[in-house]
């Protein structure tokens, strides 16, 4: 009696084979972002540097070790996550409808401390923005990178992006843009740090 | 005794002030691991198991690389108003330290599976069919430049003198130590050259006289300056940058 009525108190709000592509995604982007910036820094096309600190790699040849090799596992689980969420409906779920006002309503309130978090298994606008960002930054960081791995073989691809010299553009910026957000959710965990142990058991407390 | 007392003291506090107190050890232990992974980061590309895996994927990479290597998809080519002024110097020694080389006695040497192995001397080099290509270089580092090179198609060099062009690789020993490889269907490809002029003009000594392999399906590494004798071969030949970690095939 007392067994079921604890568990009664959790509820599942994330899929198995959301936390695991979340975690080894997660692995994946910090490894390709930090050695990107070593990559980067060999020839940068802005005037400033990463701090060499903050790399992976130690130098240039490690950096693009790093780089081609955690590509692998950046690609393939992103396919998995990618195929998962449309097979299973996920994303039409949990990240659908979503409307440009209510994506600022809920920034603005989140930005007032006032963003309301009682249901994990719900995300609120400002989530569904964010993750529908990550994951276009991510694909177009993918597309963008073929293209500058390989502008003869992929030549369409990288006029797409306006050749050689334009994809490393896109690629530094859809970099940036990544960061910013991914950044901001690791903040918004840190103030509802209740999430992070949910995203690993799955489950969450029912809210009273 | 002690935690005795601190769980009691803990349990006098609101459960606010608890949260609070949660947040702020997790925040800090968020730090830590984040200093831990940072720290661990330089170390990690020299731990022998990780660099073990590294160089199995960069492997893997050269795989997939001829995979996608079309014999037939042709690097773009751009208008000679295009060509990048000046065309940056690029080696691992400083532009004062050039090698000299001599075109008067220069032989270029041939060795390993090629039938007709005899030396070639530069006018004979130059008397062969030419051609030329206004390309992008691309260098490991990221930087590009585009150029017009000028000079032999190197699957014609390799058909006249009688490689055997169903082995692996062509090397490269150039005058300045340098050294490099590539994989026979890149040598084959059309718009390989082997170049003797740099904007209609002979070879200058920053880009390479008295000959360089121009590959513009390639990094601007994989294009050897200064080649004094070139190999076919079926083993391994490495290169001097590929032998410190560069990966082997890169492919453009």
């Amino acid at each position: 009696m007392e067994a079921s009525e604890r568990r009664a108190d959790w509820v599942k709000v994330h899929p198995l084979a959301v936390r695991i592509t979340h975690w080894i995604n997660a692995l994946a982007i910090l490894v390709m972002v930090t050695s990107g910036w070593r990559i980067y820094n060999a020839s940068p096309i802005f005037p400033f540097r990463f701090p060499a600190e903050i790399t992976l790699g130690g130098w240039l040849a490690g950096a693009l070790q790093w780089h081609f090799a955690a590509m692998w596992l950046l690609v393939v689980n992103g396919l998995v996550y990618l195929s998962y969420g449309i097979a299973s409906g996920h994303f039409r779920r949990k990240l659908l409808p979503i409307s440009p006002r209510a994506v600022f309503r809920d920034v603005i309130e989140a930005l007032r401390g006032r963003l309301a978090h009682d249901d994990l298994s719900t995300y609120n606008a400002a989530q569904r923005a964010a993750y529908l960002v990550i994951i276009l930054c991510a694909i177009l960081l993918v597309l963008s990178g073929l293209a500058v791995w390989k502008p003869v073989q992929l030549e369409e691809l990288a006029a797409f992006f306006g050749g050689y010299e334009g994809a490393r553009v896109v690629h530094l910026l859809a970099m940036a843009t990544l960061v910013f957000v991914v950044l901001l959710h690791t903040v918004m965990v840190i103030f509802v740090p209740r999430t992070l142990p949910t995203m690993i058991t799955g489950r969450a407390r029912r809210a009273s | 005794m002690k935690k005795r007392t601190m769980e009691t003291s803990l349990a006098d506090h609101s459960p606010k002030l608890i949260r609070s107190i949660e947040r702020r050890l997790f925040l800090r232990q968020g730090l830590s691991l984040g200093a831990l992974v940072l720290l661990s980061g330089c170390e990690l590309t020299d731990d022998q198991r990780v660099q073990k895996i590294l160089t199995g994927m960069s492997r893997w990479n050269d795989s997939a690389q001829a995979l996608l290597f079309s014999p037939t998809k042709l690097a773009p080519e751009y208008p000679e108003s295009a060509i990048t002024k000046p065309f940056p110097f690029n080696a691992f020694y400083s532009e004062e330290e050039v090698p000299d080389v001599d075109g008067r006695d220069y032989k270029l040497e041939l060795a390993g599976l090629i039938r007709d192995n005899k030396p070639w001397r530069l006018p004979e080099l130059y008397a062969l069919p030419q051609t030329s290509q206004v390309t992008r270089h691309i260098c490991v580092e990221g930087w590009s430049a585009i150029g017009k090179w000028s000079g032999v198609r190197f699957s014609d060099f390799l058909a006249r003198v009688g490689a055997d062009t169903t082995a692996k690789y062509v090397g490269f020993k150039c005058a300045d130590q340098y050294y490099s490889s590539i994989d026979m269907p890149t040598a084959l490809h059309p718009q390989t050259l082997l170049a003797f002029r740099y904007a209609d003009q002979i070879l200058p000594p920053e880009y390479g006289f008295p000959m360089k392999l121009r590959v513009p399906t390639k990094l601007g590494f994989k294009n050897p300056k200064h080649i004094m004798s070139m190999f076919v071969t079926n083993e391994y030949p490495g290169g001097y940058w590929e032998d410190q970690g560069y990966n082997w095939f890169s492919g453009s």
